[in-house]
């Protein structure tokens, strides 16, 4: 089983993040479980969203305390220095930042890698909304899932111009990050 | 049909499966987004029903239960407040033999205001007379809420669904879906023998003297002493329709071997099964999973924890001045039972702390701590030392 916690403010999309990251586990022939934490909804605080894939049933429904991979949607939340808590030994971190992926790889002790998600969205879908462009580059750093089925997913859950600037969004995003550079942490 | 599903969608998507002619509900977290996915189907013309906007959960109770009592199929949803303000309705639901289905989506109960799951909310109107099914995932709730249609036109006894709110309400999992035909082949068309009919005329409801309360009260009892059965059976021909079953009254699965044994309703049953699986130092368990609390299998309860030296029984809501509700219960059912295990009874995830894998081996190692408190996971250096 790998578990992902997705950190994120209010309105970019977290839960629709850990949502359509299950729906692509589920579309790739795994099991998924993906939940929000419960917390008062509002723009711009902080959001954490949790999903958890395997090949088995997934029974346990604790929110993600060790994760595998965290996905860090805004980087003004790289200033809690418990952002990465939990994180397994050899767990890696993405990032939507203009940032130094070095940089942030140090401060928190683990891989890192930066993309700016946000300034791709604005240019492929005309707004700031990170969330498929992050999942896509992961998918292109990890091969955890094809990116087609991030497609499918999306598929499922949008329709007209906003899929289809969406399909280009994440077909870009993967093309930007080295094609499976994380590839051998890969272990459904 | 296999896919992806959040808790709530599929729940509405099961509801619209058995056809309801009536449909009122008032939005409450975490309830909600069975009602908004309800309203959609129903504006997409996936769903043809009443659907009957209401401005309380007073409103809607009402309303399904005059809907019902006039001979539709009529479904609701709430929680936390939301149940507290049906209480009035739920009791004359059950009083008067209404035959209606109800989710609640599992929330605790103010004050102070907290929007997270516990199960205050259903064990407030524990002697209400509903039927009380508790569901352990969404596949669970998909098949339970299905068969609640089934068995509330058998008994004449209102059946309310229980999930935990955000739990299961708000988490995507895989969820099958069955078809169109097999829940109509499952479910016969609503039939209500007492239905109110002009041509017919009837009252339901009505004042009845002190000659003949008592036998009302003792015939709504035996109704839910013969309802265990057909929870069983309904499940059993769930199972062959489907292939599926949720355990009819409870489950008994884990090490059926083990000295102990934990009891738990609704979704702590999984994480307690991954706790067992992934600490196996803590030693085995037997899992007890109870599906239905009312009626309450005490004799099922009492072959589950047969052979038993400890039995840790979980409740996610108290009773303040007694303790646990469930635990109490079962207690009481064991207590003529020669050699009944020790019962260890404590209260788990109140107002939605979550609870980890970890509280498996916690929970195992607290058998032999006499000390260990009912609220297990209250951190006691969080309260002034005369509240400990």
């Amino acid at each position: 089983m790998i578990e992902f916690r997705i950190h994120g403010r209010g309105g970019q999309g977290s839960v629709a993040a850990a949502y359509l990251l299950a729906t692509a586990a589920f579309e790739a022939g795994l099991m998924c479980q993906a939940f929000p934490a419960f917390g008062a909804e509002r723009r711009g605080a902080p959001v954490t969203a949790f999903v958890r894939i395997g090949h088995d049933p997934i029974h346990l429904r604790s929110q993600v305390r060790t994760p595998d991979w965290l996905i860090v949607q805004d980087d003004s939340l790289l200033i809690d220095p418990n952002l990465t808590s939990g994180l397994k030994d050899g767990g890696s971190m993405i990032v939507n930042s203009a940032r130094d992926s070095n940089e942030v790889a140090s401060t928190f002790g683990c891989r890192a890698l930066c993309i700016d998600a946000t300034q791709m969205a604005v240019e492929e879908i005309g707004r700031p909304i990170p969330n498929t462009a992050l999942l896509a580059a992961f998918l292109g750093l990890t091969g955890i899932l094809p990116l087609k089925a991030l497609g499918t997913a999306l598929r499922g859950r949008f329709h007209g111009d906003v899929l289809e600037n969406n399909l280009r969004l994440i077909e870009r995003a993967a093309r930007a990050v080295p094609d499976g550079a994380w590839k051998e942490t890969e272990d459904a | 049909m296999r896919d992806a599903l959040e808790g709530s969608q599929a729940i509405a998507r099961a509801v619209s499966l058995c056809k309801p002619d009536v449909v009122a509900a008032y939005p409450i977290t975490p309830q909600t987004h069975i009602v908004e996915n309800l309203s959609k189907l129903v504006a997409e013309g996936d769903l043809h029903t009443e659907f009957v906007s209401v401005e309380s959960e007073f409103s809607a109770a009402s309303v399904v239960l005059g809907a019902a009592a006039a001979g539709a199929r009529a479904y609701t949803a709430t929680a936390s407040q939301g149940v507290l303000l049906m209480a009035e309705v739920l009791f004359n639901i059950a009083g008067m033999r209404i035959p209606l289905v109800m989710t609640v989506a599992n929330r605790a109960v103010s004050a102070p205001l907290s929007i997270w799951n516990d199960h205050g909310d259903s064990m407030a109107v524990r002697d209400s007379g509903w039927i009380q099914l508790h569901a352990a995932d969404n596949q669970e709730a998909v098949d339970t809420t299905i068969q609640a249609f089934r068995i509330t036109q058998e008994t004449e006894l209102p059946v309310m669904v229980c999930m935990d709110g955000f739990i299961l309400t708000h988490t995507m999992e895989v969820i099958d879906l069955p078809d169109q035909a097999t829940v109509d082949a499952f479910l016969p068309p609503f039939e209500f023998a007492r239905k109110l009919d002009p041509q017919d005329p009837k009252s339901l409801g009505t004042l009845v003297d002190p000659g003949f309360f008592a036998e009302v009260r003792h015939s709504h009892h035996a109704a839910m002493a013969k309802a265990l059965s057909v929870i069983a059976d309904t499940d059993s021909a769930w199972e062959s329709a489907t292939g599926r079953a949720c355990g009819g009254l409870l489950t008994v699965e884990g090490d059926k071997d083990a000295a102990v044994g934990i009891v738990a309703m609704g979704s702590t049953t999984g994480t307690l099964r991954a706790g067992m699986a992934h600490h196996p130092d803590a030693g085995p368990a037997r899992l007890i999973k109870l599906r239905s609390f009312r009626p309450f299998p005490a004799q099922a309860l009492i072959e589950a924890t047969d052979g038993l030296d400890h039995l840790i029984v979980i409740d996610r809501a108290i009773s303040p001045g007694l303790g646990g509700i469930l635990g109490t219960e079962i207690a009481a059912a064991l207590a003529d039972v020669p050699n009944a295990p020790k019962i260890h009874n404590h209260a788990l995830g109140l107002g939605g702390r979550d609870i980890p894998e970890t509280i498996y081996a916690d929970l195992m190692a607290a058998v032999t701590d006499p000390d260990a408190p009912l609220v297990f996971d209250a951190d006691m250096a969080k309260l002034a030392p005369e509240d400990r």
